[in-house]
């Protein structure tokens, strides 16, 4: 059974689990352990950065990151193999991750809210990224995924920076 | 400059000064002397598709407003109130029936027109209401492209395209039968020069190296097609008036020409599949093979390129810092084109957009441009590449390989020319 937006609190253990996973996820981003935080997704999970912030329907409009598992895993190879000059330097990140809200908890599967702050530092400058980020978790005895994460940033239809890592 | 140094003698056949991309002086006369004389892009149609749809957008430095009023008419007009001087839009898109200033409430007409000053009284006397409008520049389009001068006498859009109409039909051909509308925009900023971003997009040369990555990720036909390096056929024209066109893929310039004998990719099986349950063999054909968009990238100085599958516009902020739009496009039809559009998106989601697998390591490229020609301002960035292979083309362009630096010489001769005149 799903239980109903703010009934839930972050303590709960379904909720903390979910927590912990999406701390391990911001760790391992930083780090830039990309083949490591590969691990953390489902296979048929979705990674999302759209530029409409009020739509669901991702498919029928133009994202800045559209990725199902076969993009996600391309990504990490241009993010690690060396011929990509912007990953090569990419900028330093450091991100909080707070303000978790569950949305919707179930035994299988939870849906946090949060809002996450990022500081990408790169020759002289420090770029901030702020951003209302939504994850889909499934809960397993085998390990918990991420089965979805949509990145919604303040600015997204706005111009931003050329990126050379991922939030 | 030196005191008898004129921005024109840093500018050569061959050569170009690097202080072109980093002296604010110079960049406070291109913004005078070419962004608010010559004829800038302003929007595609489609992006205001019926009376009363407006645009806010740049003009150089400066925000306008581009409408289509009550007639249909297309309009540019400056984004600031004639009161005090506030901005009477913060939309970037939207339909309206005219624009009120928050400040004091004075309103204008899609047409610019000065509509109501409330309170009038006070004006009695010293305001003649019919007399005052938003200011208003010069509005011409051509296949679709819209564009917009503060020069009330400056030549006609035709003329100023010139050569280049001919290509943008062939462009437009991309809709397979269809009209083109705009699908979405990425948009990013960097900090380098505007023209750092002029010149690559008529850069084959940086293409393999810089590109790697993107190379590295895509299907083997796909790659096959942008193999451009030491394709004889594949050259750059010369158009006139600061204009290039870069044809990568020759085989792609003209859709209409079609033997039937190339395979479409197979990577698009599935939108083949889905469109051939509503349209013909011929239409589903032209509309797959278009899927990457037309075989070149036309170049138009100063703001717009026309780029395979998209727009890419560019708006300069300051001497260092650009921004810069990927307009992705597809037909515009019935909605069996849907699956054709959403496949357009994700070919340009993965190159374009400030997550693409290209534009990054752009971006970085231009970065490094922007930092680097700050050492010896007065040594010359080099644009001679292919200059003793370059030759008349039938038509009489000056043509050359398309790796060669035929359109970025075209685009300064262009600015010398504009520069020079005062
Ligand atoms: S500034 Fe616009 S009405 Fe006063
Ligand atoms: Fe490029």
């Amino acid at each position: 059974m799903t239980e109903a937006l703010s009934l839930v609190p972050t303590t709960d253990a379904r909720v903390a689990r979910a927590i912990d996973l999406i701390w391990r996820e911001a760790d391992l981003l930083d780090r830039r352990e990309y083949r490591a935080w590969d691990e953390l997704y489902a296979d048929d999970a979705l990674y999302v950065i759209p530029i409409d912030r009020e739509t669901d329907d991702f498919a029928s409009v133009l994202n800045m990151v559209y990725d199902d598992t076969r993009m996600r895993r391309m990504r990490i190879n241009r993010l690690t193999e060396g011929y990509a000059i912007a990953a090569v330097d990419a900028a330093r990140t450091v991100r909080t991750v707070s303000r978790f809200v569950p949305l919707a908890v179930s035994d299988d599967e939870v849906t946090v809210r949060s809002a996450q702050i990022l500081v990408a530092y790169k020759r002289d400058h420090h770029d901030l990224w702020a951003a209302d980020v939504e994850h889909v978790v499934r809960l397993g005895a085998d390990g918990d995924r991420i089965v979805r994460k949509v990145i919604r940033l303040v600015d997204s239809e706005a111009a931003v920076p050329a990126a050379g890592f991922l939030l | 400059m030196t005191i008898d140094e004129t921005p024109a003698d840093l500018v050569a056949a061959d050569r170009v000064a690097g202080r072109l991309y980093t002296d604010p002086e110079l960049f406070e006369l291109e913004m005078t002397r070419i962004f608010e004389r010559t004829w800038v892009w302003v929007a595609h149609e489609s992006e205001l598709p019926g009376p009363g749809t407006f645009k806010s957008t740049y003009v150089g430095r400066q925000p306008v407003i581009v409408t289509r009023d009550r007639k249909g008419v297309l309009r540019t007009l400056l984004n600031r109130c004639r009161h005090r001087g506030a901005s009477v839009c913060e939309k970037p898109f939207g339909k309206a029936n005219g624009f009120t200033c928050p400040y004091h409430a004075w309103s204008y007409g899609l047409d610019g027109a000065l509509r109501g000053v409330p309170y009038p009284d006070g004006y009695e006397g010293v305001l003649e209401r019919k007399d005052i409008s938003l200011g208003r520049l010069r509005t011409e389009s051509y296949g679709g492209m819209v564009f917009a001068t503060f020069d009330e006498a400056a030549e006609p859009l035709e003329d100023f395209l010139g050569d280049v109409r001919g290509w943008i039909d062939r462009f437009m051909a991309q809709g397979g039968g269809f009209p083109i509308k705009v699908l979405g925009r990425h948009r990013f900023t960097f900090r380098g020069n505007w023209k750092i971003q002029l010149e690559n997009t008529t850069d084959g040369y940086h293409f393999p190296i810089v590109h790697r990555s993107w190379m590295a990720s895509v299907d083997a036909e796909t790659a096959d097609m942008m193999s451009f390096m030491t394709d004889p056929t594949a050259v750059t024209h010369d158009l006139g008036h600061g204009h290039s066109v870069m044809q990568m893929v020759p085989e792609h310039s003209d859709l209409a020409a079609d033997d039937g004998t190339e395979p479409l990719q197979a990577r698009f099986d599935h939108v083949v599949a889905e469109l051939s349950t509503e349209l013909d063999d011929a239409a589903v054909r032209r509309v797959v093979r278009a899927m990457h968009g037309t075989g070149f990238n036309l170049n138009l100085f100063p703001n717009v390129s026309m780029s395979a599958a998209f727009f890419r516009v560019l708006r300069p902020i300051a001497v260092d810092r650009t921004e810069i739009e990927h307009i992705a496009i597809g037909p515009d039809g019935p909605a069996a084109l849907d699956v054709v559009n959403r496949e357009r998106m994700r070919v340009h989601e993965h190159f374009q957009g400030p997550f693409g697998f290209g534009t990054p390591d752009d971006a970085e490229g231009w970065d490094r441009v922007q930092r680097g020609a700050q050492a010896a301002p007065g040594m010359p960035i080099m644009v001679n590449r292919g200059l003793a292979r370059e030759k008349p083309s039938a038509e009489g362009w000056p043509t050359s390989h398309v790796t060669d630096e035929t359109g970025m010489r075209a685009a300064y001769a262009q600015w010398k020319e504009m520069m020079g005149d005062d």
